[in-house]
């Protein structure tokens, strides 16, 4: 692996080689002294121009556990606000002997522009409504941990698709992995010719929840929304939010996943967000760990 | 006792560098000279360590999987109790890691104890540059003091690269440095080590 720039690029050996390397970068996190040597006098530059907390925090934590240097740059008081390229800018930061770049940009593919014309690896860490792998990928190691194998479960993606790079990163490596997926959303969210990556779209909760083993709830990004792709918040959250009585349809354990930031009593009600089938927070565990095992990989170099 | 663990480092699509590890070689301890290195091995560790009770075994994943194993059933026989025992993974400690990049696959550590002011004994199979044993003391000292680290292997083959000496042997065995030494499960699930 050269760059991680999404799942769809990446092969299911790929996929599993990151998620074994996580498990050995979580029990790290499970010490006192949270720290091994391995990245000792490595440079990880954190560019993220778009909003995030979980995202930024937990890979600046990643790059500390592992003993390399980590630097963040934010939109706000870079020189990109003195009109200087992206590029430029990534060129600088590598000219600085950064190992490894962490991108998150509210466009599409930059990223992959980025990687094109810097010889350091490039992490996407969200690129607009493309792709976020490495939050499919601490998806996929969340699950694994209560289900063993993604092998012929069926896992229900809900909320805004056609908005969602967690969907989109999601779809690929759940269904490389051997899942099935379906996807639901108002029909304003779907995107057209979704089948077309191997998944089931279905118009209404009821359906997509039917036997489910999984299910994700999407954030509805009202950022992202310029247009009114919903009559209202409180329709939403009557017609796709997940409750105690939808999560029934779903089979008895089902496990709950979201990316977070959760907007309690939208997409997802608070007693569900809390409860027992809810995975949030082991989520938010194990992406440290699993953006450790990027970090980890992305650094050597020839392989 | 299970050998999966060492039966996993080889894996369906060996290439024939690891086929060769798997059966081929002059076999220099067999399974009966295995158990009684490891039997002498915990009679020794316990009269360096009276106070059982400070004693602490770590075994070096994975070569040392299968020797802490043997001296561990040994010594809860002798001190009528079981010994703590955990598994240290020292990949991402290993200096050529650290250095050039490489990127082999790490294991998960159990250290399902404390460390401090414990008496901790390392178990690997093969002692060879002591590179090992320097990363797993570091990984040690990451989990806390202990009162003190002793080193107890199987086979020591010499050609040391680090200023490093071993407390317990099970035999010394001259190699040349181009030889491999291999701790391996026959197929009828006996170990033995083999100079390949």
């Amino acid at each position: 692996m050269r760059h991680l720039l999404g799942i769809e690029e990446m092969s299911r050996a790929e996929i599993e080689r990151v998620l074994e390397t996580s498990e050995a970068m979580l029990e790290i996190s499970q010490r006192e002294i949270k720290r091994v040597p391995t990245l000792r006098g490595r440079t990880v530059i954190n560019v993220f121009l778009e909003a995030s907390t979980r995202t930024r925090v937990s890979f600046e934590i990643a790059a500390k556990r592992l003993s390399a240097d980590a630097i963040n740059v934010s939109r706000s008081g870079s020189s990109l606000s003195k009109a200087e390229t992206l590029a430029d800018m990534a060129r600088n930061l590598a000219a600085m002997s950064a190992d490894v770049l962490v991108v998150r940009d509210s466009t599409a593919g930059v990223p992959h522009m980025l990687a094109e014309r810097v010889r350091v690896p490039v992490v996407n860490a969200g690129d607009g409504c493309h792709e976020h792998p490495t939050q499919a990928l601490l998806d996929a190691f969340t699950l694994r941990q209560s289900l063993g194998s993604l092998e012929n479960r069926v896992i229900a993606i809900v909320g805004d698709i056609s908005h969602s790079r967690v969907a989109r990163s999601d779809i690929h490596c759940f269904t490389k992995l051997g899942a099935e997926v379906r996807v639901a959303g108002p029909p304003t969210m779907m995107p057209a010719g979704i089948e077309a990556l191997g998944v089931k779209p279905c118009f209404s909760l009821e359906q997509a929840l039917a036997g489910a083993d999984v299910i994700v709830m999407l954030r509805i990004q009202q950022e992202r929304l310029d247009g009114a792709l919903f009559p209202s918040i409180r329709e939403y959250a009557r017609t796709f939010g997940l409750t105690q009585r939808t999560l029934g349809l779903a089979k008895p354990d089902a496990i709950v996943l979201h990316p977070g930031p959760i907007n309690r009593g939208v997409e997802i009600a608070s007693d569900v967000a809390d409860a027992e089938p809810s995975r949030i927070l082991d989520q938010v565990t194990n992406g440290v760990a699993v953006r450790m095992a990027v970090l980890y990989l992305l650094t050597g170099g020839a392989n | 006792m299970s050998h999966s663990d060492l039966n996993s480092s080889v894996p369906p699509h060996a290439d024939p560098a690891e086929q060769a590890e798997a059966t081929g070689g002059r076999v220099v301890l067999d399974a009966q000279g295995i158990q009684r290195a490891t039997t002498r091995i915990a009679h020794e560790i316990l009269e360096r360590n009276p106070s059982a009770e400070e004693l602490c075994l770590v075994a070096i994943v994975r070569g040392g999987q299968p020797v802490t194993d043997l001296v561990a059933a040994q010594l809860a026989q002798l001190v009528g109790r079981p010994v703590p025992a955990g598994a240290l993974d020292i990949t991402l400690y290993r200096d050529d890691v650290v250095a050039r990049g490489v990127r082999p696959m790490p294991r998960p550590t159990r250290m399902p104890f404390s460390v401090e002011g414990k008496r901790v004994v390392l178990l690997d199979d093969v002692m060879f540059t002591g590179r090992t044993v320097r990363a797993a003391m570091d990984a040690v000292l990451d989990f806390g003091r202990p009162a003190a680290i002793q080193v107890a292997v199987l086979v020591d083959r010499g050609h040391r690269e680090l200023p490093i000496k071993v407390d317990f042997v099970g035999k010394n065995i001259p190699t040349s440095r181009a030889e491999r030494v291999v701790l391996r499960a026959r197929p009828d699930g006996e170990l033995e080590v083999a100079v390949v």
